[in-house]
């Protein structure tokens, strides 16, 4: 419920919820979050900012690495509005 | 079964995906006796059950052609004492593990193991939320014993989904299965509307709630999700013969689902096998890749060339692919016309008149209708039935 929802910012350090699983399908060529009786496919962005995702790295940290990874700039708003999204469907948690 | 979101939908001309989904029904033998069970109703004909070797080169494959998700039911997969086996080189695979299982058998020792194996997720069912409900429904005194199973699962910290199979003769107690599901910590609970296949197409009478009742027990349902309080996700999964248009059943035939049998049949939804005139290889002889991309019965249905009006030109056929095939031929006696259940079919009165007997006025549901008891699942009246 977002009502409840954690406040995400860059500082915060996300990691897939527990009761989800995170692996590379190379029969889709995509990330899937599986999950009883379920799976979620995603797409390329989606995968590569849930593979970091640790629990260690911060949102910053792994923007920052992802910009480095594609060699582009700009895109702290997104990834963050991503993970915030993600919190709110439970796929990923951060310490609140 | 919750959804694939991103399955494609099948056409002809296109190379299907891959069979995403696995179910293995590992054996029909089960301790339960449930009126509703969707197994076969000749189950007790069905030859030797695969053996652990044939399962694991059936993983192997499937898992070779893209399957992820693994479901291991039955009957009851745990009458298999090699489960654990089965589980732990799922595991390897990288399989994400469903067991779909009623609890008996599901001991302390053995769910210990099983986690080590790397079992993913448990599925309970429960027939009811009253002792004397669930032991009737089942043929079984079980109820306390699925308690203490429930707790296990909490005690091992799987995630559980409490499935419990709705009908005439339960789905009024809607807000006490809820109550129990609460209570015994189930993140997600399934309230299956019966699907009438197998048994439960031979009790079909028996089992049909009415529209009164249906609409009672999705506002109960509605009611709980608005609650705010510990997250249980509830699904309701509405019974089809109340619509106007058919489920997307199986996403299409040959598009995401691959069930095997006990004994081996490869089949694309777990009722498809009294689908006649279709070849459905057995896995002792064929390669899940042959069964999957070459068979006929895998193949027939895919696309959209099989279809007869008013399928063929109707615009809504991306969307549900006719429907069920299975239900299709079960009413009207031919697989490729459109699933009764739906209003454009010509023989959708097949549909509603099923549903105008359940709304009839009639003594209250009661155990001992004596007029046509329910037939419950075993062995015996399996033979019985086909003698």
């Amino acid at each position: 419920m977002s009502e409840n929802a954690v406040s995400v910012t860059a500082a915060s350090r996300p990691r897939i919820e527990r009761r989800f699983r995170l692996q590379w399908e190379p029969a889709q060529s995509a990330h899937v979050l599986l999950y009883p009786e379920g799976m979620i496919k995603l797409n390329g962005s989606a995968g590569e900012i849930l593979k970091r995702c640790d629990g260690q790295a911060t949102i910053g940290d792994i923007t920052a690495d992802l910009e480095a990874t594609f060699v582009t700039t700009g895109l702290a708003n997104d990834v963050l509005a991503f993970v915030a999204m993600a919190v709110d469907k439970k796929w990923v948690e951060v310490e609140p | 079964m919750s959804a694939v979101p991103t399955a494609p939908g099948a056409t002809s001309a296109v190379r299907p995906g891959p069979p995403l989904w696995l179910l293995c029904e590992l054996t029909y033998r089960c301790p339960l006796h449930c009126a509703f069970c969707y197994n076969p109703t000749d189950f007790a004909k069905t030859g030797p059950e695969l053996d652990t070797e044939d399962w694991l080169r059936v993983l192997r494959e499937a898992r070779a052609l893209g399957a992820v998700q693994l479901g291991l039911s039955g009957g009851e997969p745990l009458a298999r004492d090699d489960l654990e086996v089965i589980v732990a080189e799922a595991h390897r695979l990288g399989f994400y593990i469903n067991l779909i299982t009623s609890g008996v058998g599901l001991t302390e020792p053995r769910i210990s193991a099983l986690k080590e194996a790397g079992l993913d997720h448990i599925q309970l069912s429960f027939q009811d939320s009253s002792q004397k409900m669930n032991d009737f429904l089942s043929s079984t005194r079980t109820f306390d014993l699925k308690s203490k199973v429930a707790a296990l699962i909490k005690k091992y910290d799987y995630p559980m989904v409490l499935n419990v199979v709705l009908h005439r003769l339960n789905i009024d107690h809607v807000e006490e299965i809820l109550e129990m599901a609460d209570k015994l910590g189930a993140e997600y609970v399934e309230l299956a509307n019966t699907q009438y296949y197998g048994w439960a197409w031979h009790n079909r009478d028996q089992l049909m709630p009415s529209r009164a009742q249906v609409e009672r027990a999705e506002a109960t349902t509605q009611k709980w999700r608005e609650r705010s309080g510990r997250p249980m996700k509830i699904f309701f999964v509405v019974p089809d013969y109340f619509e106007r248009r058919p489920k997307p059943c199986m996403n299409g035939l040959g598009s995401i689902f691959l069930t095997i049998t006990p004994g081996g049949t490869a089949l694309p939804c777990h009722a498809a096998r009294m689908l006649p005139g279709l070849d459905f290889p057995n896995v002792r002889h064929s390669s899940v890749e042959h069964v999957w991309f070459e068979s006929s019965g895998f193949n027939h249905f895919r696309g959209d060339s099989w279809m007869k009006e008013p399928c063929r030109s109707c615009p809504e056929k991306t969307r549900d692919f006719g429907g069920c095939r299975c239900q299709a031929y079960l009413m009207t006696g031919d697989a490729a016309n459109a699933d009764p259940v739906c209003d454009l079919s010509p023989h959708h009165h097949l549909v509603t008149e099923a549903v105008a007997l359940a709304d009839a006025p009639r003594p209250p549901a009661a155990p001992s209708l004596v007029e046509k008891p329910l037939v419950f699942r075993s062995p015996q009246n399996s033979s019985k039935l086909f003698s």
